[in-house]
């Protein structure tokens, strides 16, 4: 239904028809990148140089680094594309880590055998949190018109001081998320080994990441989630509940970072630190931004954004100094600033009135 | 609040009560909040905001500390406001803040024997340049490819914190080479610092007889409150910034250079921001270490919206927010309540000033005159697009 009335709009589709080509480049990037990474991982070029920029433990630390930018950028992928600009993911991710963590260390408390039944209620306190932070900025957004940006800010500050002011560092947690070997797909060389030996919550992500692109671009809620956040006005007219509907998908988005924020403290660190987020919010926002505030190509930006961290780890276990750690970190920063400025910030979807009014 | 002049005293009396009611009512609600907050952690509300309050006020060395900590914040503030004034939001006031305080420091640990009435205000102009360089950048960004401001300036907050970090980095044992700027004495100790300024290059202390390492950057704060003021409501040019920030459609049929106007806003910003940084090292540091981010993340958005952003308000806000950040040292030692509760306080107060109607809801106050709500809309004007 949505390719019928996108062919009619031609006009202004050059640039989207960019886009097109840009991400059939992006595919073609990655394929020859995996094969060749396969090569540096099966033959005798593993000794060399290229271990570093291919090995399987740059390509393993770039997919965990991108698990909570991916989960974040898709949480600021559902708010923005429904109209509710969400810079306090880092807010909510960090709430929704704490709030992991003390559910963990309280359920740890009654015993070992208790680990599954721990993990589990402490992700499901991640996304209550989270959604709770994401209630909180829809109804300062929505209910109150409060500016979201400020809003936004009001969730990261409360976020920070509340998990700071409430947290104690003799609390410890037991026991993580361990890795799950799928069989036969984690014996596909590289990619396989990579992709398939993982935590829960990355293997969830990784779901997470098409299942979105699919109801977002393929499904009544997406299109509805794109009308409410391109033209609101036609929306309504079409009998959309529009600010019900950023509500719900607020809290969502939320839940998401929250679950952002379970990774990092039930798969990746296993304990909460202060402040542990570490701007991974922002990076998530970035990633958004640069993925075009699409899921496959936020997932995309997060892993890219993720291979500079790895990249910058491996340079420090080889002893490579002569580039300084900090201009390798500068750069998801900078190729955000590049993509906004460039065409990418152009190529937001469309205006979706047109369309949102024939498929009705 | 200029406004005001011609009116007689009583009714210029009820409407400075009117603007000063919810800034006051805010605070007062985050306070009782933040009192409930403590209850759920099992502390005593009434020790830790007695603590608070000696903490701020207390004493002379309390009373410094305040002066000490609002320094910076009517800086930020002002460095906000102002963009606020030019419908633009700088959330970036903390990168501009890094990048005036390398600039500063950069000048002030060099040109040895320079006499103290060229080199000092020679480390604030760089401190100036630097920030509104980062400011500007902003600005420039938007009018020319039309980059929002706010996501701009976020990761230009990062680039000048990873920045930063490197100019003073003390080099690692593999061989990473240090900093430009980085202390060699300390980097032989694996610390990141940046060496001492210069006698030359300090400001000089406020009183020392009386307070506590007050310095003569709270003086020029309150100078830049006082010109901030006048260029924005004295000059054309400040004619021209209102103008593009309630209206930037307008402005352009009136034959203002929008862009122009906006790039030239987020660099006074960034330089505004800037000041900051330069003031807070020259004055009180001495020095640079990656952890002195000087605590401006989002408190200038915080203390510019609480002063309604008026350059004025800002001050006042200024010395509030100082009194709850020096005071909750004295809070926490006193009273065991940990002092991130300010950090509550403040994004509680923040949602407040934002939404006065969750305010007029709990205390039952009537609906904002139309003046106020022109005031409200000015302030949500700033983000139009997206």
């Amino acid at each position: 239904m949505m390719g019928a009335s996108n062919k009619k709009q031609n006009g202004q589709n050059t640039l989207s028809a960019l886009t097109r080509l840009t991400s059939r480049w992006s595919w073609i990037a990655l394929i020859v990148i995996f094969t060749f990474a396969i090569l540096v991982d099966r033959t005798a070029l593993r000794e060399s140089w290229l271990r570093l920029f291919l090995g399987k433990s740059a390509l393993n630390f770039a997919l965990r680094a991108a698990v909570p930018l991916t989960l974040g950028a898709l949480s600021g992928v559902i708010c923005e594309r429904s109209g509710i600009i969400n810079i306090g993911i880092e807010g909510m991710m960090l709430a929704g880590a704490f709030g992991a963590f003390v559910v963990k260390v309280k359920v740890d408390a009654l015993g070992a055998s208790f680990l599954p039944l721990s993990l589990f209620l402490a992700t499901m306190t991640a996304l209550l949190v989270g959604g709770i932070m994401a209630y909180i900025h829809a109804l300062l957004s929505i209910r109150y018109k409060v500016n979201q940006i400020i809003s936004g800010t009001v969730i990261i500050t409360l976020a920070t001081g509340l998990t700071t002011f409430f947290f104690n560092p003799d609390w410890n947690s037991k026991g993580k998320f361990g890795n799950i070997t799928i069989p036969l797909l984690s014996k596909v060389p590289l990619l396989g080994e990579v992709l398939f030996s993982n935590g829960l919550i990355t293997y969830l992500a990784l779901i997470l990441v098409i299942a979105m692109q699919i109801l977002l671009f393929h499904s009544k809620w997406g299109l509805r989630t794109r009308a409410i956040g391109e033209h609101p006005r036609a929306a309504d007219t079409m009998g959309i509940n529009v600010n019900k509907m950023r509500y719900y998908n607020t809290v969502v988005g939320g839940m998401l970072a929250g679950l952002a924020g379970a990774f990092l403290v039930l798969e990746a660190v296993g304990q909460f630190k202060e402040g542990m987020t570490a701007g991974r919010g922002f990076i998530s926002l970035a990633a958004m931004i640069f993925g075009n505030w699409t899921p496959v190509g936020s997932f995309g930006a997060a892993l890219l954004f993720g291979y500079t961290q790895a990249l910058q780890n491996e340079f420090l276990l080889a002893g490579i100094t002569s580039v300084p750690r900090h201009f390798i970190s500068m750069l998801p920063y900078v190729v955000t600033i590049v993509a906004v400025t460039g065409f990418v910030g152009r190529t937001r979807p469309p205006a979706a009135e047109g369309q949102v009014y024939e498929s009705e | 609040m200029e406004h005001l002049r011609d009116t007689n005293k009583t009714s210029l009396l009820k409407a400075v009560l009117r603007t000063v009611r919810m800034p006051l009512l805010a605070i007062t609600t985050a306070l009782l909040i933040g009192a409930i907050v403590m209850l759920l952690s099992g502390d005593n509300p009434l020790a830790a905001y007695w603590g608070l309050l000696r903490g701020a006020v207390g004493s002379l060395s309390a009373l410094s500390q305040t002066i000490r900590k609002a320094t910076p914040f009517i800086l930020t503030g002002l460095s906000v406001a102002f963009a606020f004034k030019a419908g633009l939001f700088n959330i970036g006031a903390s990168g501009q803040f890094l990048m005036g305080t390398i600039f500063s420091v950069a000048v002030g640990v060099s040109f040895q024997g320079l006499p103290a009435v060229i080199h000092l205000p020679l480390a604030l102009l760089a401190g100036i340049v630097g920030g509104a360089l980062w400011g500007g950048i902003a600005g420039w960004l938007k009018v020319w490819k039309g980059a929002h401001e706010v996501i701009t300036t976020i990761m230009l907050n990062y680039i000048a914190s990873l920045f930063a970090s490197w100019t003073v980095y003390a080099g690692g044992t593999a061989g990473q080479k240090p900093g430009p700027l980085s202390d060699p004495e300390a980097a032989a100790r694996a610390i990141s610092e940046t060496r001492d300024v210069l006698e030359s290059a300090r400001i000089p202390q406020l009183l020392p007889q009386l307070f506590d390492r007050v310095h003569w950057g709270v003086i020029l704060a309150l100078a830049m409150a006082v010109l901030v003021w006048w260029v924005l409501w004295k000059t054309t040019l400040g004619f021209e910034i209102r103008t593009v920030g309630q209206n930037a459609h307008a402005a352009h049929y009136a034959g203002i250079r929008v862009g122009r106007t906006m790039v030239l806003s987020m660099a006074i910003a960034g330089g505004l921001a800037g000041l900051a940084g330069a003031v807070e090292t020259l004055g009180l540091n001495y020095k640079f270490a990656p952890e002195f981010t000087g605590g401006v993340g989002f408190e200038g958005i915080t203390i510019a919206l609480l002063g309604q952003t008026h350059p004025f308000g800002v001050v006042l806000s200024s010395f509030l927010m100082g009194g709850l950040y020096a005071g909750s040292a004295k809070m926490q030692f006193d009273s065991g309540v940990d002092r991130q509760i300010i950090q509550v306080v403040q994004a509680l107060v923040l949602a407040f000033v934002a939404a006065p109607e969750i305010i007029r809801f709990l205390y039952r106050l009537r609906k904002p005159t139309p003046e106020e709500t022109l005031q409200q809309a000015t302030a949500a004007s700033s983000w139009s697009q997206e």
